[in-house]
C-alpha cells in the first residue's frame, strides 16, 4: 500500500507499540504499567527504556548518568549555554530559552552534529581494520574525505579535561574493557605517532563507551540529546537575576562592519 | 573566534550602526550593506527588497522582488493539514507561548518531507545537475545517505511528493506563475521537463521542489534556500496556532491510539 491509500488508512488512528494513557485509570510504557510497574526505575533508566525498549547494568546506568554530568558545565560563554543564558537577559521564559539552547547543541563542531560523526567513524573504523584494513590509512581517509577526525582534537583547546575522570569511572565499573575503546585509544595513539596532534576529546570517548555498550546510532543520538541541560539552567537563572538586557550588551562600535560603503536606495 | 583588538566585537558583511551621541547603545542610524534602513529604504522598499538584500548583499531587480514576493505568498500557509503547521496548533490548542508554536512550527517544518531540508537538498540537486536530464534521472534514481549525519536516511527523492499520484494543481499553478518572472533558468527549465523529472523520480513534484528551483534561479545557496523556505512558511503556522488558542483543546482532533504488542521480548 502507498500513496493516498497509505494516508487514509492512517487518518485519526495510530497503531503503537510504544504505550498510550487511560485517563484516570492507567498508562502504558513499552507494554508496562509506569506507575506499578516502572514506578522504581530512575529518570534515566526510564528514559533509556524509552529510547532502547531495553534495561541496562546498575554500572552502564552509573556511567550514563555521568557522561551528563562531566559535561554539564555552567558558563554562559558557551555558545549553546549563551543563548539560555540570553532568554533569561531577555525576560523571556525558561523553557524557550533551555529548549532553544538544546537545539543549537545539534551543532556541527560539538554536541549531536559531532556525536554522530564520532559513532559512526569508530563502527566504520572497526569494520574497515577487522577486514584487514591499516588503521593508519582509515585515519588519513578520514581526514581527505572530513578535514578532521569525529572524537579526536577540539575547538578551544587540543586536550579534555574530563576524559581523565570518565576513564577512571569507566574503570571502576569494569566497563574500559571494550573493543570500541580500545579502537579510540590506538586511534588516539596512531595519530598522536604519525604527527596528527589530536587528542581524543569527550565526544570520541563517551561515543566509544557508549559503542561499547551496544547502541545503535539512533539510540545514542537519543541517549544524548539532555547532555548538556544540567548546565544551562544555572546560567538562565543568573542572567535572569541581573538588570534586563545586562549579558554581553554590545556597543554600535562593537560591531566591526566589513561590508560595502554608503550608497543610496534605488528609489 | 574574535577580533585580538576587539575581542568583544562582531564581525559582519551585512549590518553598520551609528550610535547616537548620548547613548553608544542607541542607533542614530543603521546601514543594511550600505543602505540607510530607516533613513532611506522604509517606506521606499519592500519587504521583500530587504530579505534579498539581507541574504544576497544586493538589492534585487523588479522582477527578482517581484518573483520572491509571489513565492513568499505561495510558502506563507502551508495549511492546517501540513505537518509543521500542526505542531504549531498544539501550541495554540493549549495556549502554549507564541513562541513555541513558531519553535514547534519549525521544528517540524525542517525536514526532509515539505521541510526546510528537503528544500536544501532538492538545491543541492540544481547545483550538481542543472539542465542536464541525464545527470538528474542518475541522482533521482537513488537515495544519498550521509554518513554520520543528525538527520534521518532519505526515504523519498527530494523535491517530490512521496505520497502523490500526479502532479497537483496548485504546484502546477506556483510553478507556471513563477517560472513567468523570467528570473533564472531552473524554473523555465523544470516546467518544460516536468514529465521527465517525475518520472525519474518516480513521483509528482512537491511544492518544495518548485521553491527550490525558485531559491535557485534567485541566486540563492542551498543553505540560504533552507532557512528562507522556513521562515516564509511560518506566517500560516502563526496565525492557525493563534486560531486554535480560543478554540481549546476539547475543539482539536485528540486521534486515537491502538496498542499492539511489542514485537521482541525485553532484551537485557
Amino acid at each position: 500500500m502507498n500513496g493516498p491509500s497509505l494516508l487514509q488508512e492512517n487518518v485519526g488512528v495510530l497503531k503503537s507499540r510504544m504505550g498510550t494513557f487511560y485517563p484516570g485509570s492507567h498508562v502504558v510504557f513499552r507494554g508496562h504499567d509506569l506507575h506499578t510497574e516502572l514506578n522504581d526505575m530512575d529518570w534515566v533508566e526510564l528514559y533509556m527504556f524509552g529510547v532502547t525498549g531495553r534495561r541496562f547494568s546498575k554500572e552502564q546506568l552509573r556511567l550514563m548518568h555521568s557522561i551528563w554530568t562531566y559535561t554539564s558545565y555552567p558558563d554562559v560563554r558557551l555558545w549553546n549555554n549563551r543563548v539560555a543564558a540570553l532568554a533569561g537577559s531577555s525576560r523571556s521564559t525558561g523553557t524557550l530559552g533551555m529548549a532553544a539552547a538544546l537545539a543549537v547543541s545539534e551543532a556541527s563542531i560539538y554536541g549531536r552534529g559531532i556525536d554522530m560523526r564520532a559513532y559512526d567513524f569508530l563502527h566504520r573504523t572497526r569494520r574497515q581494520v577487522e577486514a584487514g584494513g591499516d588503521l593508519l590509512e582509515c585515519i588519513r581517509l578520514e581526514l581527505d574525505e572530513r578535514r578532521s577526525v569525529a572524537g579526536y582534537g577540539r575547538p578551544l583547546v587540543n586536550g579534555d579535561e574530563r576524559n581523565r575522570h570518565m576513564l577512571a569511572l569507566a574503570k571502576s565499573l569494569g566497563l574500559d574493557q571494550g573493543h570500541y575503546l580500545r579502537l579510540a585509544m590506538r586511534i588516539e595513539e596512531t595519530m598522536l605517532g604519525n604527527r596528527l596532534r589530536m587528542k581524543m576529546n569527550y565526544a570520541g570517548l563517551v561515543a566509544a563507551l557508549m559503542a561499547d555498550i551496544g547502541f545503535s546510532p539512533k539510540e545514542y543520538y537519543l541517549y544524548s540529546f539532555p547532555a548538556f541541560l544540567a548546565g544551562m539552567s544555572p546560567c538562565f537563572i543568573e542572567a535572569s537575576e541581573r538588570p534586563e538586557g545586562t549579558l554581553y550588551p554590545i556597543p554600535c562600535t562593537d560591531i566591526l562592519y566589513e561590508g560595502e560603503s554608503k550608497r543610496t536606495w534605488p528609489k | 573566534m574574535s577580533d585580538e583588538k576587539k575581542p568583544h566585537a562582531i564581525r559582519t558583511r551585512i549590518w553598520r550602526e551609528e550610535a547616537e551621541s548620548d547613548n553608544p547603545f542607541a542607533t542614530r542610524a543603521a546601514y543594511c550593506n550600505g543602505y540607510d534602513v530607516y533613513g532611506e529604504m522604509l517606506g521606499h522598499a519592500r519587504w521583500v527588497d530587504m530579505l534579498y538584500l539581507l541574504f544576497r548583499n544586493e538589492a534585487p531587480t523588479a522582477s527578482q522582488a517581484d518573483m520572491l514576493d509571489s513565492l513568499a505568498l505561495a510558502l506563507a500557509n502551508p495549511g492546517p493539514r501540513d505537518a509543521s503547521v500542526h505542531a504549531a496548533m498544539c501550541g495554540g490548542a493549549c495556549r502554549s507561548t507564541a513562541a513555541s508554536s513558531l519553535m514547534a512550527a519549525l521544528a517540524v517544518g525542517a525536514g526532509q518531507l515539505a521541510g526546510g531540508r528537503e528544500v536544501f537538498l532538492a538545491m543541492e540537486g540544481w547545483a550538481l545537475c542543472g539542465a542536464d536530464i541525464g545527470a538528474w534521472q542518475q541522482r533521482l534514481s537513488g537515495l544519498t545517505e550521509i554518513p554520520g549525519s543528525i538527520w534521518p536516511s532519505p526515504e523519498h527523492p527530494p523535491g517530490f511528493d512521496p505520497h502523490g499520484v500526479s502532479t497537483a494543481t496548485t504546484v502546477k499553478q506556483t510553478l507556471s506563475c513563477l517560472a513567468g518572472f523570467g528570473v533564472g533558468t531552473c524554473l523555465p527549465w523544470l516546467q518544460n521537463n516536468l514529465s521527465a523529472m517525475e518520472a525519474a523520480a518516480g513521483r509528482p513534484l512537491a511544492l518544495s521542489g518548485v521553491a527550490a528551483a525558485a531559491f535557485a534561479d534567485l541566486g540563492f545557496t542551498p543553505e540560504q534556500g533552507e532557512i528562507l523556505h522556513l521562515l516564509l512558511r511560518l506566517p500560516g503556522a502563526a496565525a492557525h496556532a493563534l486560531e486554535q488558542r480560543p478554540l481549546g483543546y476539547k475543539n482539536f482532533p485528540f486521534g486515537t491510539v491502538e496498542l499492539v504488542e511489542e514485537s521482541g521480548k525485553e532484551r537485557t
